[in-house]
């Protein structure tokens, strides 16, 4: 067994490969629209939501339609099986020919990729024709992704806000802050719970909770060191203490994600859930799956703000054509779909005063749903803590609650 | 003894064939996982080997008790599903109520893990349609009770929604065991001594029919013990079962915790040895026991408590699947739904017809993928078969469980290195990837259901055959093929079932290029919609339960005027 000897070979010694750096410029955008032209791009996404399936699909149509390129839309539980995917080929030597052409990213997948070099290098999000509406100037998490510098290896595709909803059928008053969260679970026990970290939502809230709660902010920017961590996290895990007696059960069992926090605020099990799409109770509502009653809040302090991106892999097979694909999801056109709540309703990357008035104006007369706040009403954004916080902070969380005593 | 004529080729290669399909992705998949649990994985900067993944594994908090919970899963749900079909065989076997609940069982065999764990979730959960139904008027609860039923720390709520899974299997692959120890000879001469029905079959039919099904077994005790699906829907959470902690270590972002993650997955096969060896060891004690029960003469004859409480199991575990089933589909034409209204206040057909329209192709290519795989898998079960009637060596005999090692290893332990595998053997992404992949995990089962219905096929028929002048291929063709037709359908609606339900492999290997129903329906219960859930849940079960279908109806039909070639009970 020739074939089986050469396998083994390779699986044992094997699983080199070199991230080849890439010829053509971005910058000569006749040139990849030509390339790019017949490629098929495997465009590797959560599909966990028709309404966001649905879009893609119109987005595949539309740079079918244009360019010539088509789009699959490989829908994934999980983002890490694509990168598992990538990681894999590498192993296998697959340096050039890969699966994987486009891949929805941020955070931490993002870091990780970039830091075990299976990203398309050099930068080329900058260089695409639609950057130049791109609104970078206030909004920092485009060039920055939980601290970690983008260096144009991901394209920004919409902007994230932390926002809490509940029934106001239940006319409850809801808590302006961590603080107050906390005393309003006291008063209310058994109502309020948050996914189990290291769920991306469950740690989320961690952050905001570390950031309202630390004594110096500054510190978070920084990686985290020992001492500063202990020093910074105290009164968090104090307040953790005190409120996980009277969470939802308990505090001895926790929602596995965001996804089963809401079902949970839709069975009346709880009364407060949060998440990262400020349109996510519009769209649950127009779903049917929470009460018409349902209305977003924010924090007056501030919450947790951060973007989500496409990235190409080092190893694309359709590059131009992943290429073409992100730009387009730039495109003012793309991008006020997107937000459309009857569509999506994600907020915009773009600078939309710096767009044609057809756009801007059609930018101002979205209605963005019944519950979902105006983009002045999210209130201050906070940024991300350097990414080093989120991996202790999960090692910590786990120490202390993962293990019921 | 007179001279064999020369096999032909397809035959003389079949054993081979076989172990090189399934013993060669396992094997390499386990390779690629050792080398990483060591340090060893290039790619990812691991280039020497060490122990560190080890260190990590072992400082991880709750290990021992995630262990604790996937070994005790595996352990107890498989005796007491195995419990409940001794006893429900042995004291009901030949009654209208076991033709009754047969019928009833056998369908559950394609209803998916996950939906059906979904659906008993739903069930039982506080707010669930259960305590819908009474409150408020019974419970004066106008808002759920916040009680830990689900996900409980004993992991209860998950071995319950284990074992209406298992059941089904056990007491199928026991029934057909049954008629080759010629059970109810045994039974009526025990009777005739005195014995109780039960007492009766276990102390003479069960040693017989046990070695039959023991691999069945193992299979049960080796899936239980590293669940998933079930896991993360009904499972405890602090800690969760080791299976559910290795795929979050899988997935975790931080590609460095794929060191740990192999060697956690090593940890899980160890996990899973252990529990199969304990049960040997159980195996043992139970003999003894069932001796020393033996000589004791005793004939328990009052035995109505222990034929109704296994018929109550048994009955139990088919009726909350099919309850959960029933609500799931309820949910599927649910406008908004919330406690403690016991049906939905509107309902719609918008879910169906948002659905329906993609999932087009997806059947297609699941229907595609799983004929092809299963018609494999049949073919190569049956040319081994084939091979050991004409020459009288047993496959089995000489290498059991390698044919059956997809069975018993877990999956995780071994996908990602099969991944890497077909990248090397540079057949990455292809549908024949994907077919290749799922004829791993269909052929097993295949061979399981088949063998034994094979070699309970009195060799007289082909003796007669071969003096009447036939050779060995018409043998085949004209005499043991069409005995064994309902069997092989029945083996191929296994095999056809087992390649639906595939997600992982067919989501890696395939690289995403063949959505499948499964592969959709994975996705899409991310997004945490009951709705939508309930309507993959009922497509997902469709197809399997089709294939069961044609399966009993076909040689019902074909032999409808041979009343002795038709399946027992159709």
């Amino acid at each position: 067994m020739p074939m089986f000897f050469r396998l083994f070979l390779a699986t044992c010694l094997g699983f080199v490969g070199a991230s080849g750096a890439w010829a053509l410029d971005p910058s000569d955008w006749p040139a990849i629209l030509a390339k790019a032209r017949g490629q098929t791009v495997y465009f590797h996404a959560w599909g966990g939501a028709r309404n966001i399936n649905d879009y893609i699909a119109w987005a595949g149509d539309q740079v079918k339609a244009r360019h010539g390129v088509t789009v699959v839309h490989v829908k994934l539980d999980d983002t890490a099986n694509a990168v598992a995917k990538i990681v894999a080929e590498k192993a296998a030597g697959i340096d050039a020919a890969g699966s994987v052409d486009l891949i929805w990213i941020n955070g931490e997948n993002f870091a990780a990729m970039k830091r075990r070099d299976l990203l398309l290098k050099p930068g080329w999000a900058e260089k695409l024709p639609n950057w130049r509406h791109v609104d970078w100037r206030t909004k920092p998490t485009i060039l920055v992704d939980f601290t970690t510098p983008t260096d144009g290896l991901e394209a920004p595709w919409g902007m994230a806000k932390l926002v809490f909803f509940h029934d106001t059928a239940r006319g409850l008053a809801m808590p302006d802050s961590f603080a107050e969260l906390v005393e309003w679970a006291k008063a209310h026990p058994g109502r309020f719970t948050y996914p189990a970290p290291p769920d991306f939502m469950g740690s989320s809230f961690l952050k905001q909770a570390l950031i309202e709660s630390a004594a110096d902010r500054s510190v978070l920017a920084e990686p985290a060191v020992e001492g500063e961590f202990e020093k910074a996290t105290a009164p968090l895990f104090a307040a953790l203490d005190t409120m996980h007696p009277h969470l939802w059960r308990g505090g001895r069992t926790f929602p596995k994600n965001k996804e089963a926090m809401r079902q949970l605020l839709a069975d009346d099990e709880i009364d407060i859930a949060f998440a990262f799409s400020p349109a996510e109770a519009s769209n649950a509502i127009a779903n049917g799956e929470l009460a018409e009653t349902v209305r977003s809040f924010v924090f007056s302090g501030g919450t947790l703000a951060n973007t989500h991106f496409v990235a190409i892999p080092y190893n694309a097979a359709a590059r131009e054509g992943a290429l073409v694909l992100a730009d387009f999801l730039m495109s003012p056109e793309a991008q006020l779909r997107k937000q459309d709540p009857a569509v999506w309703g994600d907020p915009t990357v773009l600078d939309t005063a710096s767009l044609p008035a057809e756009y801007r104006d059609a930018f101002d007369r979205l209605d963005l749903g019944v519950a979902t706040l105006r983009p002045a009403e999210l209130g201050p954004a906070l940024t991300e803590p350097h990414a080093s916080w989120m991996t202790r902070l999960e090692e910590e969380w786990t120490r202390r609650y993962g293990v019921a005593n | 003894m007179p001279t064999r004529p020369p096999l032909p080729v397809a035959l003389a290669v079949a054993p081979a064939l076989a172990i090189a399909v399934l013993a060669a992705p396992v094997g390499f998949g386990l390779i690629a996982t050792v080398l990483p649990a060591f340090g060893w994985f290039p790619a990812l900067g691991g280039e020497t080997l060490s122990l560190a993944p080890w260190r990590e594994l072992l400082a991880t908090p709750g290990l021992w008790r995630s262990a604790a919970i996937s070994l005790a899963a595996g352990l107890l749900t498989t005796a007491a599903a195995l419990a409940a079909v001794i006893a429900f065989v042995a004291g009901w076997s030949h009654t209208r109520a076991f033709r009754a609940i047969q019928h009833l069982i056998s369908p559950l065999l394609s209803v998916p893990h996950a939906a059906a764990a979904f659906g008993i979730a739903f069930l039982i959960a506080p707010s669930g349609w259960l305590m819908r139904l009474v409150s408020p008027e019974l419970t004066g609860f106008a808002r759920p009770p916040d009680w830990l039923i689900v996900n409980d720390p004993w992991g209860l709520a998950m071995m319950a929604g284990l074992l209406v899974k298992e059941l089904p299997f056990l007491f199928l692959v026991t029934l057909a065991a049954l008629p080759q120890v010629r059970s109810h000879l045994h039974v009526r001469t025990a009777a005739s001594l005195g014995y109780g029905r039960i007492a009766g079959f276990v102390l003479t039919a069960w040693p017989l029919t046990y070695p039959q099904i023991r691999l069945a077994v193992f299979a049960v005790i080796a899936y239980a013990s590293s669940a998933v699906d079930v896991a993360i829907i009904l499972g405890p959470t602090r800690p969760a079962p080791l299976a559910v902690r290795l795929v979050e270590w899988m997935n975790d972002p931080d590609l460095a915790m794929r060191f740990k993650a192999s060697a956690g997955a090593l940890l899980q096969l160890g996990l899973t040895a252990t529990a199969i060896l304990l049960w040997v060891g159980g195996e043992r004690i139970a003999a003894v026991l069932l001796r020393r029960l033996c000589r004791s003469g005793r004939r328990f004859r009052r035995e109505g408590p222990a034929r109704l409480a296994a018929a109550a199991v048994v009955t139990a575990a088919a009726a909350a699947v099919f309850a959960g089933l029933a609500v799931l589909a309820l949910w599927s034409f649910a406008g908004y739904w919330s406690f403690p209204d016991a049906v939905p206040r509107t309902l719609t057909l918008d879910i169906w017809r948002r659905e329906l329209p993609g999932l087009t192709r997806p059947l297609a290519v699941t229907v595609g993928i799983g004929l092809a795989a299963t018609a494999l898998a049949v073919a190569i079960a049956l040319a081994c078969l084939e091979r050991e009637s004409r020459t009288g060596e047993r496959v089995r005999g000489r290498s059991p469980y390698i044919l059956y090692l997809p069975l018993l290893v877990p999956q995780v332990s071994f996908v990602f290195g099969m991944q890497l595998a077909f990248l090397l053997a540079g057949i990455g992404a292809s549908i024949l990837a994907v077919v290749l992949a799922h004829l791993v995990f269909v052929l097993p089962y295949v061979l399981l259901s088949l063998s034994d219905p094979w070699h309970a096929l009195d060799p007289r028929y082909a003796r007669v055959a071969a003096s009447l002048g036939a050779g060995a291929g018409l043998v085949f063709w004209r005499v043991r093929l069409p005995m064994l037709a309902a069997a092989i359908l029945v083996g191929a609606a296994v095999g056809f079932a087992v390649s639906i339900g595939q997600y992982l492999p067919t989501l890696l290997i395939g690289a995403g290029r063949w959505p499948t129903v499964t592969t959709e329906a994975v996705a899409l219960a991310s997004g945490g919609d009951r709705r939508v859930i309930g309507v993959y849940a009922f497509v997902q079960m469709l197809l399997p339960f089709l294939g069961f279908m044609i399966a009993t109806l076909v040689p019902a039909v074909a032999f409808m005027r041979r009343r002795d070639m038709r399946p027992a009970g159709a």
